[in-house]
């Protein structure tokens, strides 16, 4: 049987799948309601945008505050460059995100649900205006669409928040965190898609069901994107606890020999490839091994190229990225990238490296956001799993003579 | 029951002024770029006199002095 959920029904490729097909296929949407919040509390989804915090809490603690005021934001805004998993679904299910993004209205009693779309994923947002337009009046009342700017900070909760209040995609500080005061000013619940699609199936099936996929004591489905060194790159639904290794095969298998691979994306962590493979997919599994799910990307990076080149273009387009507001992420990430930089074009050097070390201790935790913790935390990796390519990097020019690589 | 208080910096406020690690160095140190590193934990007695002055005196008044959180609130 086939452990397909978020996408099985029709082809992926042949466009978004209409309000009529998927109550065929699914049945009409359930009533819902407080108790959703205890059976999603069971069920122990965790959230899909990134930080794996359990649903039933951050229901629960918007339901505590709501008062009838709250507002649902379902978070499409997807800026990290090789998640593709929250396009693809708002693309060829918006029904199941529109389902879950009104259930959660209801439990939390909100009177407001912001679709928050990334303003290039031009498929996406037209998929998600044409199912809307499918739904009864009285749900298209309370939804209001916004295109969220293509930056990477633009799906942080408090930015997501800002910009439906005032046109700005910058994180606030916190406290007070979306969902004490968000949108409006009202407790807001900020969800991932991905999560709001979940919740719509386990409305309609329930606890047992949910359980009924995962492996190796993980629960449920997952969508991960595939990237780099794999045969066929993309979006896939794997169950709970599939190890890297199984989902690659999934993939096609490795295009070439594999270094290390990128878990969880831009904020996650490299691992060495022969680690990786035994690695469950699974946001618990992964935070016992000091690791994140992330949005669920794995970057495959092949052995022949450099750990520490792909690291300085990654420090690189995260410092750009920070939003400019505090000291330590944007004058501390541009000097980490610096750094990188000028031990992958010109070579180690203790100096270099010392300051790396430092000044990633030093920033972590310094921002209003996560921008700068998510990055520190996937230089960390790298300083950990290329330790010796960061210690024996050759200048660049000196890299492209043959036998050079490792000088004495 | 005992009040324990830690500082707590609006990042976005703060730009770097400075004056905190002046006034309070026992609990601030400044980073390579002058922003302030708050030392761990909850501010000892004989120094609250000093915290309270370096709150009054942030320019864009970017320090408070929080009672110590039990439990953080939750991320995105």
């Amino acid at each position: 049987m086939s452990h397909l959920r978020l996408l099985a029904g029709r082809d992926l490729m042949a466009g978004p799948e209409g309000l009529n097909e998927h109550h065929r296929r699914l049945g009409p949407l359930p009533a819902g309601g407080p108790e959703l919040i205890d059976l999603l509390t069971r069920t122990g989804l965790t959230g899909r945008g990134g930080a794996s915090f359990p649903l039933g809490l951050k229901w629960r603690s918007v339901a505590t505050h709501s008062r009838g005021t709250a507002v649902v934001v379902a978070n499409g805004a997807e800026g990290e460059p090789h998640s593709k998993k929250d396009r693809l679904l708002m693309t060829a299910r918006p029904h199941l995100i529109l389902d879950g993004a009104f259930l959660a209205a209801r439990a939390v009693r909100a009177k407001q649900v912001v679709l928050y779309v990334g303003e290039d994923h031009h498929a996406a947002r037209q998929s998600m205006s044409m199912a809307l337009a499918e739904r009864s009046e009285e749900e298209r009342r309370l939804v209001r669409t916004v295109a969220s700017p293509a930056r990477y900070v633009a799906g942080d909760s408090s930015a997501a928040a800002h910009f439906a209040n005032a046109g700005i995609a910058t994180p606030t500080s916190t406290p007070p965190s979306p969902h004490e005061s968000g949108v409006d000013g009202a407790p807001t619940l900020v969800q991932n898609v991905e999560s709001l699609a979940h919740a719509a199936l386990i409305a309609r099936h329930g606890e047992t069901w949910y359980r009924s996929a995962g492996r190796r004591g993980a629960a449920g489905t997952l969508l991960v994107t595939m990237s780099g060194g794999v045969a066929g790159p993309g979006v896939l639904e794997i169950e709970a606890g599939t190890t890297i290794a199984e989902a690659v095969e999934m993939a096609g298998g490795a295009s070439e020999p594999a270094g290390a691979v990128l878990v969880g994306g831009y904020f996650g962590s490299w691992v060495n490839a022969q680690q990786a493979w035994e690695l469950q997919l699974d946001a618990a599994a992964l935070r016992t091994r000091g690791l994140s799910l992330g949005c669920g990307v794995i970057g495959v990076l092949a052995k022949r190229r450099c750990g520490v080149c792909e690291t300085a273009g990654i420090m690189r387009y995260l410092a750009a990225e920070s939003s400019a507001q505090c000291g330590p992420c944007f004058f501390g990430l541009r000097a980490l990238a610096d750094a990188c930089s000028r031990v992958a074009e010109r070579g180690s050097n203790p100096d270099d490296l010392h300051r790396l070390h430092r000044w990633a201790n030093e920033v972590s935790g310094r921002g209003a956001c996560h921008h700068p913790d998510g990055a520190v935390m996937f230089l960390q990796s790298a300083l950990k799993t290329f330790s010796d390519d960061f210690t024996h990097h050759p200048a660049h020019w000196r890299a492209q003579v043959p036998g050079a690589k490792r000088p004495a | 029951m005992k009040k324990e208080l830690h500082i707590s910096i609006d990042r976005i406020k703060c730009d770097g002024h400075g004056l905190c690690g002046e006034i309070l160095p026992e609990l601030i140190r400044l980073d390579d770029w002058g922003y302030p590193i708050i030392a761990p934990g909850p501010i000892p007695e004989q120094l609250m006199p000093l915290a309270q002055r370096a709150m009054a005196d942030c320019p864009v008044l970017a320090i408070a002095l929080r009672r110590t959180e039990r439990h953080k609130p939750a991320a995105g």
